[in-house]
């Protein structure tokens, strides 16, 4: 049962060692670290940004989350996404057409944009996830490079545009759909699979929890 | 972090930033570090207490989107040929085809993301990086907002980008119909990636810094 939890802010003048507080990364108000038992929240007392929102066994469903989304993602890529037909003539497209239609001459940076914003970015970003809390999942400590992975997954976060992408779609249709006769194929159903099992991944993620968590295991 | 009433420790107490105690706070990942301490113990993110560049950042970035947002509306987003003849349809002229052809929702859709955002994220930045030494009238609880929502909608400004792919893609029936992508496609792309990254640029803390005696 997820619940509102303000934290307590700090009285001025209290004697501070930086070890267990927590700054929040939007205001810079501090905190006393303390646990949050899995299903609450706690919220900075001063922006009400949510700072620690763990969920029980999220290592173990956000691994498999990640997996799932990769298996659809490769299906999304490949499987026909769209045919349509007109006057008698008959065209379809996967997503790798999709992105190969500005492949031509000065279109090409942006062909190349397009693919590493549907499909490169969001799947080197399951992989990087994957990578840094797979180990942990089944009790080992987490790998070297799992900060530098974590890191580069929640940078390249806004840059993931598949859910855009499906949008996109719903809009292409419309707009062709006078001119055509269009039949959604099974790439499509993929990809709109793949955009639910990404928001139900980035909900149960928190961030503040996985540092937490990463620093703890980590092998001294 | 105990369980308190709100209401309560607002009128008892006055709130502790991390930078008046003389401490670090990492902006990824919340650990604590003493002053002068280069990287986070915890994520190895590089620590500032401010982001002192990210200003200038945020202009340079806001400027460079603005100036890809004018010929992203000038030159044509979509070449459509249809039986021989060649049509060349701009943003907003898209959205009034739509519009004509009783597609009011989509058209709606594409105004909303392809002119409605971006313009409204221009302003938005502008507005709290003008803003960010004398905040006047607005609390921060409400500029902290005003970011969010930008930060948040700003990257649905791509849908038209992907929508003239897919177009580009599927509708290639020869003398029938074929659909190409203009150059305005590329210099919208560049426009939302522009501002994309002015509005990262922000440091948010920034804009709470006027109130440090405040309690908001």
């Amino acid at each position: 049962m997820p619940q509102d939890r303000p934290s307590r802010g700090l009285p001025e003048g209290a004697a501070l060692q930086p070890e267990g507080l927590v700054a929040c990364p939007v205001c810079d108000a501090l905190h006393r670290e303390a646990d949050v038992p899995p299903g609450a929240q706690a919220r900075c007392h001063r922006c009400h940004t949510v700072l620690f929102a763990p969920h029980l066994n999220a290592m173990t469903r956000i691994v498999m989350l990640a997996a799932t989304a990769a298996i659809l993602m490769v299906a999304a890529v490949f499987f026909p996404f769209l045919e349509i037909d007109a006057s008698g003539l008959h065209s379809r497209s996967s997503v790798f057409d999709a992105i190969m239609a500005f492949s031509r001459g000065i279109m090409l940076p942006l062909s190349v944009a397009v693919a590493a914003l549907i499909v490169v970015l969001p799947l080197v970003r399951f992989g990087a996830i994957a990578y840094a809390l797979t180990p942990m999942v089944f009790g080992y400590p987490p790998p070297r490079h799992a900060a530098a992975a974590m890191r580069w997954a929640e940078d390249s976060q806004p840059w993931a545009m598949a859910e855009i992408f499906v949008v996109g779609v719903a809009v292409a249709l419309v707009k062709v759909a006078g001119l055509a006769h269009v039949t959604l194929g099974p790439a499509f159903w993929a990809f709109v699979a793949l955009v639910l099992v990404t928001v139900l991944k980035d909900n149960i993620m928190c961030k503040f929890t996985i540092w937490k968590t990463l620093e703890e295991r980590r092998p001294s | 972090m105990q369980v308190h009433d709100m209401e309560n420790a607002r009128r008892t107490q006055t709130l502790l930033t991390a930078r008046r105690a003389g401490l670090l706070g990492c902006r990824r990942c919340g650990a604590v570090h003493a002053a002068g301490t280069a990287g986070c113990r915890r994520c190895g993110s590089a620590l500032a207490s401010r982001d002192a560049t990210s200003l200038q950042r945020v202009w340079a970035w806001w400027l460079a989107g603005l100036l890809a947002y004018i010929p992203a509306n000038i030159y044509p987003m979509l070449l459509t040929s249809t039986f021989g003849n060649t049509l060349e349809n701009t943003i907003i002229g898209g959205a009034i085809e739509l519009f004509q052809h009783g597609s009011y929702f989509v058209a709606g859709v594409v105004i909303f993301a392809s002119v409605m955002i971006p313009i409204g994220k221009f302003i938005a930045i502008g507005y709290l990086a003008l803003t960010i030494d004398h905040p006047g009238t607005a609390r921060g609880l409400e500029r902290q907002h005003l970011y969010e929502v930008v930060e948040f909608i700003g990257r649905w400004s791509m849908i038209d980008v992907f929508v003239v792919a897919i177009l580009a893609a599927l509708v290639q029936l020869d003398f029938v119909a074929t659909i190409n992508p203009g150059i305005a496609a590329v210099c919208f792309a560049l426009s939302v990636a522009f501002t994309m990254i002015s509005a990262q640029s922000f440091d948010p803390k920034s804009l709470w810094d006027a109130y440090e005696a405040d309690d908001t």
